[in-house]
């Protein structure tokens, strides 16, 4: 195989990292409506904590974003 | 289409160099100072025409600076008021960087690695100037938390010290990949329109603006995220678990 289609197969194989981002997500968003649900008083309080580990794990995806980036810089 | 990347390449506009170092006026240069006047801009404007009742920008710049001093009160203590200048600064500059990205024509300071990585390396060189002038050597426990048996010692303490060399890596590269990777998405987005014919363009327009909606909130939100997590960092320091 080329070196240079194994860099493009690894650059997508990084960002595929997105995946578990994706996963991670649905669970903070889904646990954040549960506990709405189960006691709506606390909803402004559980918010502010959803969009922290919201933005949290939206980094984390962006940390393999950033592996394909620097796999691109490599490759020249 | 051409390279979404090409956006955030720098070119020097005014060529400087200082003892062999470049130190040339580029772009980002430029936006830093502007956003530096802005957030100055912002807080002479707001406290222009004190009222006991706050009202319009001022009520605003004490809402933020009140939610600010909570945060730094919240987790560090009494002794964070010290810290409360520092802190401000810091959110006020990033969230005004963010922010001014996102204007047409203009450029992110943030998506730099260079201005991440030096505003992490502050915070974290911060913690541990804190953390030894406070609790001098006993500032080494912070390696082994409270109430772990002897017999972990040796699996906890590497695991402690990859967790703290961590911190800068992550607190640099999570701000400038949130703000690098927006504008990428809205670049890309913004080319597939230009390229499209007509009838299936309007499709990813309408993307770009739901995407630059998104993109506003992550900017207030990325700046709020370095910020608490500068509050914990320092936290950890004064306070030693």
């Amino acid at each position: 195989m080329d070196s240079s289609a194994a860099a493009l197969l690894g650059m997508g194989i990084a960002a595929a990292g997105f995946g578990g981002a994706g996963i991670g997500i649905g669970y903070i968003f889904g646990k954040m409506i549960e506990a709405t649900a189960r006691q709506p008083a606390a909803e402004a309080k559980v918010g502010k904590y959803m969009w922290i580990g919201f933005a949290l794990v939206e980094a984390i995806a962006l940390y393999g974003l950033v592996i394909a980036f620097i796999i691109m810089g490599l490759r020249g | 289409m051409e390279n979404p990347l090409e956006h955030f390449e720098l070119h020097p506009l005014i060529p400087l160099s200082l003892f062999g170092i470049d130190i040339s006026i580029n772009k980002a240069v430029v936006m830093m100072w502007i956003a530096s006047g802005l957030v100055l801009l912002f807080f002479s404007v707001a406290t222009k025409r004190r009222s006991l009742v706050p009202r319009r920008v001022q009520n605003l710049a004490e809402m933020a600076v009140e939610f600010l001093r909570g945060l730094v009160v919240e987790n560090m203590g009494p002794l964070g008021h010290k810290f409360f200048p520092f802190i401000a600064t810091l959110f006020f500059f990033v969230l005004f960087a963010n922010l001014l990205g996102l204007i047409p024509g203009a450029y992110t300071v943030t998506s730099q690695l260079m201005v991440t990585g030096f505003f992490a390396l502050v915070v974290y060189g911060l913690s541990l100037v804190v953390g030894f002038a406070l609790h001098g050597l006993h500032f080494f426990t912070i390696l082994a938390p409270a109430g772990t048996p002897g017999w972990l010692l040796p699996l906890m303490v590497p695991i402690e010290i990859i967790s703290q060399l961590a911190r800068p890596v992550t607190l640099a590269v999570r701000l400038f990949a949130n703000m690098t990777a927006g504008h990428i998405i809205l670049i890309v987005l913004f080319s597939l329109m230009m390229t499209a014919p007509v009838y299936i363009g309007w499709m990813p327009f309408g993307f770009t603006v739901a995407i630059y909606g998104l993109e506003l909130f992550v900017a207030f939100i990325q700046a709020y995220i370095f910020t608490i997590l500068a509050c914990v960092y320092l936290g950890d320091a004064v306070k030693l678990h």
